[in-house]
């Protein structure tokens, strides 16, 4: 057994006790100061394209068309009653869902981008819930990168022509899990594991949420199809003048 | 709103409990903890040392210290009322609007307002 194999043994072992004894698990945004400032900047810097795009169609909407604003407060409402639901999951611990896919499908990624950010600065400044310091690398997991997976998954499901109320549960479902899968990343980049290194630490806090995070995933992708067939029966209007797809 | 559509709803609501009762009764017993130490623990144990973070969150300098428990779940629940309420508000609004173009007189009032908007998004 080389030196490689080794480490690759005592990481699986260490990944099958994380999940056997189910640690209570660390599975929201990352926290106040845990960051290395460099990081911070970076994730931070990352993200000011997608605000900026955001800022100017959120301008757009509020000057000319009205009528999309009511389902853009309700995009915005809809992720800060997901992201403030502690939601107890299989592994013994709870956590929390971010509700961007709603937002994503109605009105892109940069209007999420900035939504979220809101929902971000809410928490950091009152609740102690994620941090200033950390806004840049939260918003790019959870306006960003969740986002973006979530609209590449419902433009191929369109293509594929997939159920529409289908696609919508996948699609926003599996950007939740997304954004925590980013999380990670970025935890494991600012902290590479001594013993294997980014790959190890990756997969580290990976097992550390993942298995929390699953069934939260899918609870997000049943409560935006619910928003979304609910808007469908009473808000058509407006959902036609955004140009929303609700023939199939 | 159609058959159908109640139903994927009252589907879903179903599998929402379902998923969220679930791990109650099959992990009986558990924290049920989410807290940001468990974080902590989870960077410290990748690093093999204990983290500092290098940064307190705004309330908690302020307040000198955590936040109480009691006083997060009601900043919390402040959120969830702020959103619910938007939410609630505009749905209610969509529905009366709705149950209103069922009657003649509503139908007329409903086509003034998209006529409205209509001409207000030309201008």
């Amino acid at each position: 057994m080389n030196k490689k194999q080794k480490t690759n043994l005592k990481f699986l072992i260490f990944l099958l006790v994380l999940l056997a004894f189910n640690h209570p698990v660390y599975a929201m945004h990352i926290m106040e100061g845990f960051l290395p400032l460099g990081y911070c900047i970076f994730w931070g810097v990352l993200c000011l394209p997608f605000l900026y795009f955001g800022f100017i169609k959120i301008k757009k909407i509020i000057n000319h068309e009205r009528r999309s604003l009511i389902l853009l407060a309700m995009s915005g409402a809809f992720i800060f009653v997901i992201s403030s639901l502690k939601i107890p999951s299989v592994t013994g611990s709870c956590s929390h869902m971010t509700g961007t896919g709603l937002g994503t499908i109605l009105f892109g990624v940069p209007v999420t981008s900035i939504l979220a950010l809101i929902v971000l600065i809410f928490q950091a400044l009152l609740l102690a819930h994620g941090g200033i310091t950390t806004l840049g690398a939260n918003d790019f997991s959870m306006g960003i990168a969740g986002p973006i997976l979530t609209l590449c998954l419902y433009r191929l499901g369109q293509k594929l022509k997939v159920n529409n109320k289908v696609n919508i549960f996948i699609a926003c479902a599996l950007g939740d899990l997304f954004t925590y899968c980013i999380t990670s990343i970025q935890l494991a980049l600012a902290y590479p594991a001594e013993n294997g290194g980014f790959l190890a630490s990756v997969f580290t806090f990976l097992g550390v949420f993942a298995p929390t995070q699953i069934p939260l995933a899918i609870v997000e992708g049943l409560l935006s199809v619910i928003l979304i067939v609910t808007l469908e029966s009473y808000a058509k209007p407006e959902l036609e003048s955004i140009h929303f797809d609700f023939q199939r | 709103m159609s058959r159908k559509n109640k139903l994927i709803i009252i589907g879903c609501v179903i599998g929402v409990i379902i998923l969220i009762v679930f791990p109650l009764i099959y992990k009986a017993g558990s924290e049920f903890s989410g807290s940001d130490d468990s974080g902590s623990e989870a960077v410290s144990q990748v690093l093999d040392r204990e983290y500092i973070p290098w940064f307190v969150p705004i309330m908690e300098q302020f307040l000198g210290g955590e936040i109480p428990g009691e006083l997060e779940s009601l900043l919390f629940c402040i959120q969830t009322g702020i959103g619910v309420g938007i939410l609630a508000f505009f749905i209610g609004l969509y529905y009366e609007r709705y149950q209103l173009a069922a009657t003649k007189r509503g139908r007329e009032r409903y086509k003034e307002y998209i006529r409205d908007y209509e001409d207000s998004e030309k201008t």
